[in-house]
């Protein structure tokens, strides 16, 4: 009985140890020689920044003279040891919040965020409003099938009137 | 329905339809020409700050631009050659580095040996006053400090925005007002 419990336990370990290396395997961060390669790291930046002087272009695609010489401004920042916010945060002190993909959540700009939810919930409300009173209208009787049942005094009487026409 | 969601549902569709009316009105405003030049003040890069309502008196020549612009290129010798032709006849050129970097910036200033004003526009807040669309812009306003006109393109001997004797025309148009 002693030997049949300590033979399950080293099961349970053992499953667990298993699960344990597969873990460390999926979540591993991503281990670099030298470092992530900072052109990744200042594409990665870009992609989150907009061209402001080409519409809806993001700063990681964008070919003009304009983008590139942001591009390398990202690279000399990350390289004087900025951090991406810091990064994020001087491009819109210099060039206004239009250089970010989505108006920064502050003052005016929450509008943006809260009127398509709110929206939505009304639409859901009216929704929900228009079936109840529908619902309403169909009162018992309105319907074929609803109609009650008939008396069964009544029923016959019917039948018997109806023999004699 | 109740009364209170149909008062809600009016009240969001009229908050709707005026964000649909600013965003229009939005869209179609164009950059003025006439009227109190928009105040603002710049920095250069060399860090001497000045607000335009200061210089009333004088004619001043506002121009936005960028070094990543071509046809920017194109006009600065020759604003930079006005501007030493009428620095000392009451006359001020403001330059408005627009959407920039400052390296770049200064190699500009540098290569067409700009000596004017010049300073970056920083969180675009100059622009949006003006509601310049790209640049080369170029603002004029007069001594009573009412703007006289503007340029949406580049001046230029061969330009259909405004040639250099157009400009010049328009500056002893003003200094004479």
């Amino acid at each position: 009985m002693r030997s049949k419990i300590e033979n399950r336990e080293s099961k349970i370990l053992f499953a667990l140890l298993i699960a344990l290396v597969i873990a460390g395997w999926l979540f591993a961060a991503p281990v670099y020689a030298q470092g992530p390669n900072i052109d990744d790291e200042v594409n990665r930046i870009a992609k989150g920044l907009y061209c402001p002087v080409c519409p809806n272009t993001p700063l990681d695609v964008c070919n003009t003279q304009a983008c590139i010489d942001w591009r390398a401004d990202i690279k000399k920042m990350i390289q004087e040891g900025k951090s991406e916010a810091q990064i994020r945060d001087s491009f819109v002190a210099r060039f206004g919040p239009q250089v970010l993909g989505a108006p920064p959540a502050e003052g005016f700009n929450w509008l943006a965020y809260v009127m398509i939810p709110a929206v939505i919930l009304l639409g859901a409300v009216i929704v929900w409003y228009t079936m109840k009173a529908w619902l309403v209208k169909r009162t018992p009787g309105t319907v074929p099938g609803d109609a009650p049942e008939i008396p069964p005094e009544y029923a016959e009487r019917i039948e018997k009137e109806l023999k004699e026409l | 329905m109740p009364r209170w969601v149909q008062t809600v549902v009016f009240g969001a569709v009229i908050v709707i339809l005026i964000f649909f009316a600013l965003g229009l009105r939005a869209r179609g405003e164009i950059q003025p020409s006439t009227g109190p030049a928009p105040d603002f003040q710049i920095t250069s890069f060399e860090g001497q700050t000045i607000k335009l309502s200061e210089l009333r008196g004088k004619v001043v020549v506002i121009n936005f631009w960028a070094s990543w612009c071509p046809p920017c290129r194109d006009e600065a010798p020759f604003l930079e050659r006005t501007w030493r032709q009428y620095k000392d006849r009451g006359v001020v050129f403001l330059g408005v580095d627009y959407v920039d970097t400052e390296t770049a910036a200064k190699a500009y200033l540098k290569e067409f040996n700009v000596t004017y004003f010049n300073g970056p526009d920083i969180g675009s807040e100059i622009s949006r006053k003006y509601r310049i669309k790209g640049v080369p812009e170029t603002y004029f306003v007069g001594k009573d400090g009412n703007l006289a006109g503007n340029v949406l393109g580049p001046i230029a001997n061969n330009s259909s925005f405004m040639t250099e004797r157009q400009f010049i025309q328009k500056l002893e148009e003003l200094l004479a007002k």
